[in-house]
């Protein structure tokens, strides 16, 4: 048997090392598939949670081009977070434990959406920073080992590119605008960059998942090699806006092709993980608020469709 | 009472000529949410024309495991190809 075992777990590697992908009913080593199932639904959360900050502006957006484009940017969030919880369901965990991880604070989400949103030009900066950020980790779990948690990201990233860029115009009209606009959108830049930065995750050396994720091919870059790739395609992008990134420590390095960037507040980092960020709290309780006011429309349908249902039988019967 | 809704597999036209392909999988209590969610959910820019969904308790799969035996055997049936077969390079339009 434990023979049997190894020679299985021997038989996946081979094939991710050929490059092949799993599908959801192939054999796959128990870890395999946890992993899978923590790290999917953790980024189900996010698109889920990830709905809160922005929702909070949609009725206050200044005109109606902008409302109309983040209430669909805040759908797409919808969809992409019940894309997510789809991929993760192949591996064999219900979505009522799902969600359920989510309103115990078992299960973790982006610790990004932890912080509050104050002003307009927050919009801009979640667009722009959050979504680029998320972005890159997306674009490169396309290539992930895992079928369906691949296709979702496939179908995302098709969608999330208009999330940045509208983002990215809200910043550019207040750069654009008046001294006080421009002031709201380098504190919105001031306030989201280190947090941004953080989305990547801890440090490599501190990164224990990491090289078994390589080895998987869940993920194909480490979280430091995304984080640099991230700082240096941003770095242009605030020039542009006529914006100053929070960091005295930025600068271009010649020899590696790259900017060097500051340390980041890890005791920031693990405290907002931890749950002591500004927002966990008031997320949690509008996730179970939400859950728990939408009881009865989840049981009056499957009431509705069981009555049809026997409705049917009986007509035939 | 926690009762689950049903999960519904569902496939998409995007436009008339082409078939519908599976597009994903979503909640529904019954088959008209379904159709309700599937166009929600899976084209929301214009992705479809058409919808089908099915419960997914009624789809059955072919086992991983089998797959061997039952697709190996196309392997070595190269003769069903055009290009097995050798003719001269003046031969035109065949």
């Amino acid at each position: 048997m434990e023979n049997n075992t190894r020679d299985l777990e021997a038989e996946f590697q081979a094939r991710i090392d050929r490059g092949e992908n799993i599908e959801a009913k192939d054999w796959m080593p128990e870890k395999y598939r946890k992993t899978h199932i923590r790290q999917i639904s953790q980024h189900a959360h996010s698109e889920v949670v990830g709905m809160l900050p922005e929702g909070n502006w949609i009725s206050r957006a200044p005109s109606l081009r902008r409302k109309v484009a983040l209430l669909a940017k805040v759908q797409d969030e919808a969809g992409h977070g019940l894309y997510l919880y789809s991929a993760a369901e192949t591996l064999g965990i219900s979505r009522d434990e799902l969600v359920e991880q989510l309103l115990d604070g078992t299960a973790k989400y982006s610790s990004i959406f932890n912080y509050p949103t104050l002003t307009w030009a927050d919009m801009g900066a979640v667009g722009w920073l959050v979504d680029g950020a998320a972005i890159i980790n997306q674009v490169m779990l396309t290539k992930t080992s895992y079928g369906p948690y691949a296709r979702a990201m496939v179908r995302i990233c098709k969608e999330e590119s208009f999330h940045q860029r509208q983002g990215y115009e809200i910043m550019l009209a207040l750069c654009n605008g008046s001294e006080a606009q421009k002031r709201m959108a380098q504190d919105a830049l001031n306030r989201f960059w280190w947090p941004s930065l953080m989305m990547f995750g801890p440090r490599d050396e501190d990164s224990p998942n990491t090289e078994q994720s390589m080895k998987w091919k869940i993920k194909k870059k480490t979280n430091d090699e995304l984080r640099q790739q991230f700082v240096d395609q941003t770095v242009p992008q605030a020039d542009i806006l006529g914006l100053i990134i929070p960091d005295p420590d930025l600068k271009w390095n010649d020899d590696k092709g790259g900017y060097d960037f500051g340390e980041i507040d890890w005791d920031e980092f693990w405290d907002v993980v931890k749950g002591n960020g500004p927002c966990n709290q008031k997320r949690l309780d509008d996730r179970n608020a939400a859950w728990d006011n939408g009881k009865w429309v989840r049981e009056a349908a499957i009431a509705h469709a069981e009555k049809q249902a026997s409705r049917r039988v009986s007509k035939s019967a | 009472m926690n009762k689950e809704w049903p999960i519904w597999e569902i496939f998409i036209r995007s436009k008339n000529g082409l078939e519908h392909r599976h597009a994903g999988s979503l909640h529904a209590a019954d088959a008209e949410m379904a159709i309700q969610n599937a166009r929600d959910v899976y084209t929301r820019r214009q992705e479809g024309v058409s919808v089908w969904v099915v419960e997914s308790k009624y789809v059955t799969a072919s086992n991983p495991e089998k797959s061997g035996e039952l697709f190996e055997p196309a392997k070595d049936k190269v003769y069903r190809h055009p290009t097995f077969y050798n003719l001269p390079d003046e031969l035109k339009h065949m």
